[in-house]
């Protein structure tokens, strides 16, 4: 399937979500109250197969925490991109796809551990990199006291 | 005299925790494993990660693309060139520069230099952790080479920061050609060597053979790849799928292998550096006249928009995704590396193997620290 047929494919699955054409790969913007479900979908639909998750990433909109889902069918070779969002930033909270995709245990714990968002059903949730006492260093509020970033 | 009470042996259902690592010299670096052990049998492996977290990500958003060029050099010391060419590759796709393939091959060239030096220093390290030490000195001896080249033509030898948004720092150095055909007429006679050291050795064979098997769909759900991958039959080749540089235009073969034992992770690396130095023998003749660089503006800024650039390492598949807000520093930069991925899967292949095992698997995943932690 190319680009058009596939993102025509996943507007036929069920769940309340965007369907973008976008530059490289296609987009699907999606609450994350409908993540999980796509995300099984996908994975388990014979016509898509994604079943290689190379990565998630944690972004910080500013007003908003997102998160990025990149998904690639090694059957068929095309990518997926879901992006979902958040808008509460003192408990933000997605649904866990670990059980989906083994890979994910890893990268969500480290979103988890540099933007503070929680994964719902996350078989093991602690911090990666960094200690308790640590803020979030990946959010844009974040404050760096000690300056290890300097402008 | 007092005697003291002797300590029984425990209890055979108890498990003991040992702490192996941050300073461990089979986990390459600060790695530190928590392993739950049932007499000698590993039950579950807990990699605890973060020693050298450096920030890496956090650091991007404030730095220009071209100096970001340098943070990647640190990430996965090992496979330097190509981390520098994963930012380039992304930089130069978003702004829509047509690369002069004189820069192409060249890059290709230092690219596949780098693997064979980094499965070199594998080799080496791998048959030290299994007892050989006489590998480790094998192993060095013909870095060195590879090393020599690239100092002579980019002036660092290991971080060497080659590659720059539209081009190469600066051109390849006179003797460059003359050299690396040297090497390769070099090490397509030292190689043999390698399997007669250890890819024969009975011993060896006991320790790798069948231990740590890693099926294809747990390859695949666990986001494994590179040589690593790719032993278990995971067809996971950047330079396949999704060629860059001048990848598209050499004839090379994806090694593939179905084992996805120790011993399959060890044999696609042996195959991949006879592989490297076809690629190379392939362009070291009919790399083209012309510039090294084209000019690019004086400060880069990237139209607004998510850019994903995939490239393959010694490791397995970098993938950088940068999302830009027109600026001349990135909004977010976030590098999938392959050693993270491949990390999470020791637990899975290496429960209910001897703890001596887990040695020889960590061993074969390759892991490099920096690159985990960022």
């Amino acid at each position: 399937m190319d680009k058009i047929q596939l993102g025509e494919f996943i507007k036929t699955l069920t769940g309340e979500f965007e369907v973008k054409e976008g530059k490289q790969f296609v987009e699907v913007t999606l609450h994350p109250s409908s993540l999980y479900q796509l995300a099984k979908q996908l994975r388990e639909s014979e016509e898509t197969k994604f079943d290689f998750l190379f990565c998630i990433s944690g972004v910080d909109y500013g007003t908003d925490l997102g998160v990025v889902y990149h998904l690639r069918s090694t059957q068929y070779d095309h990518v997926v991109v879901l992006k979902t969002r958040t808008s509460d930033r003192e408990h933000p909270m997605v649904d866990s796809i670990a059980d989906i995709w083994e890979a994910a245990e890893f990268h969500e714990r480290e979103v988890f551990d540099l933007l503070g968002i929680k994964f719902r059903n996350h078989p093991d949730l602690r911090r990666l990199f960094l200690d308790n006492s640590w803020g979030f260093p990946l959010r844009k509020d974040y404050v760096d006291d000690i300056n290890i970033v300097t402008k | 005299m007092e005697q003291k009470e002797i300590i029984t042996a425990p209890d055979e259902q108890q498990e003991y925790v040992i702490n192996m690592g941050p300073q461990h010299p089979s986990t390459h670096g600060v790695l530190r494993l928590l392993v739950s052990l049932k007499g000698e049998i590993v039950k579950n492996v807990q990699p605890h990660v973060g020693y050298i977290h450096s920030g890496i990500e956090k650091m991007c958003e404030s730095l220009t693309y071209p100096q970001i060029i340098h943070l990647t050099d640190r990430m996965d010391y090992l496979s330097a060139s190509i981390n520098n060419e994963a930012v380039c590759l992304t930089v130069e796709k978003a702004l829509e520069v047509d690369i002069p393939d004189r820069i192409k091959v060249i890059r290709t060239i230092m690219s596949e230099l780098t693997r064979i030096q980094s499965h070199q220093l594998w080799w080496a390290s791998f048959g030290m952790d299994l007892g050989g030490l006489t590998c480790f000195f094998y192993g060095l001896r013909d870095r060195e080479k590879v090393l020599d080249i690239f100092e002579e033509t980019c002036g660092g030898r290991m971080i060497v920061s080659y590659n720059c948004p539209g081009g190469l720092m600066y051109d390849i150095h006179p003797n460059f050609r003359k050299r690396v055909k040297e090497f390769i007429k070099y090490f397509r006679k030292k190689l043999p060597e390698y399997d007669q050291l250890l890819t024969g050795n009975v011993i060896f064979h006991e320790r790798s053979k069948g231990i740590g098997k890693l099926s294809k769909e747990d390859a695949i759900s666990f986001g494994i790849t590179g040589p690593t991958g790719r032993a278990s039959g995971f067809s996971c080749d950047v330079r396949k799928h999704e060629p860059y540089s001048a990848y598209d235009r050499v004839q090379f073969k994806e090694v593939l292998l179905n084992e996805g034992d120790t011993y399959a992770r060890y044999i696609a690396r042996i195959e991949e550096m006879w592989e490297s130095m076809k690629i190379i023998e392939q362009l070291i003749d009919n790399i083209p006249e012309g510039p090294f660089a084209v000019k690019m503006k004086p400060v880069i800024k990237l139209p607004e928009g998510e850019y994903y650039q995939r490239v393959e390492t010694a490791r397995g598949e970098l993938g950088v995704f940068v999302i830009s807000d027109g600026n001349k520093n990135p909004y977010r930069v976030k590098f999938r590396s392959p050693n993270f991925c491949n990390l999470s899967v020791l637990n899975h292949i290496a429960s209910g193997f001897k703890i001596a095992d887990l040695v020889a698997i960590g061993g074969s995943l390759d892991l490099v620290i920096p690159d985990i932690d960022r």
